[in-house]
């Protein structure tokens, strides 16, 4: 089983390090290709910004709505994951051509920026950052801190920025860490919406080059790992109220987040 | 609220645009005949193929995971390769589209690694033309994130699973077989029919693999959609393009709510 995971990864490894012919010794050159590819620096640098603009938004977004309704009106709790979540039942190729028109508005009245993606991006990654939120939320005790911070004369900004924030720092990392993993390996959008973003390159680059296109597969493969793996040890733990419950669940609790993600947005 | 208008214009809208423009010809009057045009021999094609490859990866998947799932959770709880095979699965179960087919392209496509060392060894995988950029192709390189995905939402249930319940089995007279057939299986039939329904609706969206791998398009549904939908020959038909994604968005919400049911009915044993 570990065969069929493992030997297509090491295959790209070897690929992208193949010279010319089948006698020609071991080179660097598509891996230096990828610099020297026009093309391919502006759509990695265009998925970057889009990860981050995407992560920030999302943020700015789900985390004062998430707590508003916890806070205020429970009841519209249900609700809000069910929309959250509503994205991963409708696949994402049904889902651009109903964005079409509204992208066609968008580059003619506002601007025709590769960023505008990151408007559909937040859509994608709802769901993941969603839950893990969730799950940060659900740690602390959001209602007795923002009365405790609120009797203590803080402003509505204070208590999300300085006490719900701080409180539940890994679990803002996490949903950013997936927000970005998913951004980085979107096609299905981009391609659909006529944008050039970093897995439409590589497509594109791999018509010409095989070498350097699976160099940069192999590179931003590798950059998804680090952050996952990134995702399952850092964050350990700082909040007291949490660490009861993690320890009884862990190790898996770190990888939460990633359970019942079924819809990969990238396939 | 912020979040509403923003959910109201990016997810709403876009439904309502694909069900109210599989309703409506190019001059935007009300019709049926995007929806009867499915129909067409090469569109129910498409469908069949999607539904053969989505059945046939979602059963691989649901088998070959259902076993590692298995063999994880008979294992020590806090053991190491219970810790691997569960974040090895959640990188996995991401990891798909462009990145994915080139790996498979290096790995089984006529130049790639396995290819050449068999064909050196004397054996040709490809002995009647390259399968790898047809359907059997695709089907294999989808079980590459069905069975993570699978080891990942069947887990929970094996869990569920009491020892205690063999040791009555046991006590009571019964047999290895008759804990299978009558305590086991029974319990675990709705989740593993569950999931391998969530591995179903996975494949049967997926786009990018599919995109990137085949070379003539249209051979399955969302590429068909997006065939119809940026056609360059001035072909564009954005009306059945949506009555497609339409029927796709109704087999996955039908397919979810049956997980949802055998999800429900599982918890009620599982926990």
């Amino acid at each position: 089983m570990g065969v069929f995971f493992l030997v297509p990864i090491a295959a790209m490894f070897e690929f992208s390090t193949r010279g010319n012919s089948v006698t020609a010794p071991r080179t660097m050159e598509a891996w230096t290709n990828i610099i020297k590819t026009p093309d391919l620096v502006d759509a990695i640098i265009a998925s970057l910004e889009l990860a981050a603009i995407t992560s920030i938004a999302m943020l700015v977004l789900l985390l004062p709505t998430m707590v508003w309704v916890r806070l205020r009106l429970p009841r519209l709790n249900r609700i809000v994951e069910f929309i959250c979540l509503l994205p991963l039942t409708i696949p994402a190729i049904a889902l651009v051509v109903g964005l079409f028109p509204i992208s066609r508005w968008m580059r003619i009245n506002i601007s025709d920026s590769i960023l505008m993606l990151s408007f559909f991006y937040l859509i994608l990654v709802m769901p993941y950052s969603y839950r893990a939120l969730d799950a940060g939320l659900a740690a602390i005790d959001i209602k007795t801190l923002s009365e405790a911070a609120r009797s203590l004369g803080a402003g509505w900004g204070t208590v999300m920025l300085r006490v719900i924030v701080p409180n539940m720092s890994s679990a803002i990392l996490n949903a950013c860490l997936l927000s970005v993993a998913v951004v980085l390996g979107e096609y299905t959008f981009a391609n659909l919406l006529t944008y050039e973003n970093l897995q439409v390159a590589i497509a594109y680059v791999g018509l010409v080059s095989a070498g350097t296109s699976i160099a940069v597969a192999v590179a931003s493969l590798l950059f998804a790992f680090v952050l996952l793996m990134v995702l399952s040890f850092v964050g350990r733990p700082r909040e007291r109220m949490a660490r009861a419950e993690e320890t009884i669940v862990a190790p898996e609790s770190r990888i939460l987040p990633l359970r019942d993600s079924y819809i990969g947005v990238q396939k | 609220m912020p979040f509403f208008l923003y959910v109201g214009l990016f997810l709403l809208l876009p439904t309502v645009v694909i069900a109210g423009g599989s309703f409506a010809d190019k001059n935007g009057s009300l019709t049926v005949s995007n929806l009867t045009s499915i129909e067409q021999a090469y569109l129910v094609k498409s469908f069949v193929n999607s539904a053969i490859i989505s059945v046939a990866s979602a059963l691989v998947g649901a088998i070959a995971g259902a076993l590692l799932a298995y063999a994880v959770a008979t294992g020590n709880p806090r053991g190491a390769l219970r810790r691997i095979v569960t974040s090895a699965s959640g990188v996995f179960a991401q990891f798909g589209g462009v990145t994915l087919v080139f790996a498979f392209i290096a790995t089984l496509g006529t130049v790639g690694i396995v290819t050449v060392f068999l064909k050196d060894h004397g054996i040709d995988i490809f002995p009647n033309g390259v399968w790898l950029y047809e359907l059997s192709g695709l089907t294999l390189i989808y079980t590459y994130f069905q069975i993570p995905l699978m080891v990942l939402v069947f887990l929970p249930a094996l869990d569920g699973i009491r020892p205690q319940w063999r040791e009555a089995t046991e006590s009571l007279g019964g047999s290895t077989w008759h804990y299978w057939r009558y305590v086991a299986a029974p319990l675990l039939a709705p989740a593993f029919l569950g999931c391998t329904l969530l591995l179903f609706a996975n494949a049967f969206s997926a786009y990018a693999t599919a995109a990137v791998l085949l070379t003539q398009g249209g051979v399955i549904v969302p590429l068909q959609i997006s065939n119809l939908f940026t056609s360059e020959t001035g072909q564009a038909q954005p009306g059945l393009a949506k009555a497609l994604a339409l029927a796709m968005i109704a087999i996955v919400t039908i397919v979810m709510l049956l997980y949802a049911l055998l999800q429900r009915r599982t918890s009620r044993w599982l926990r």
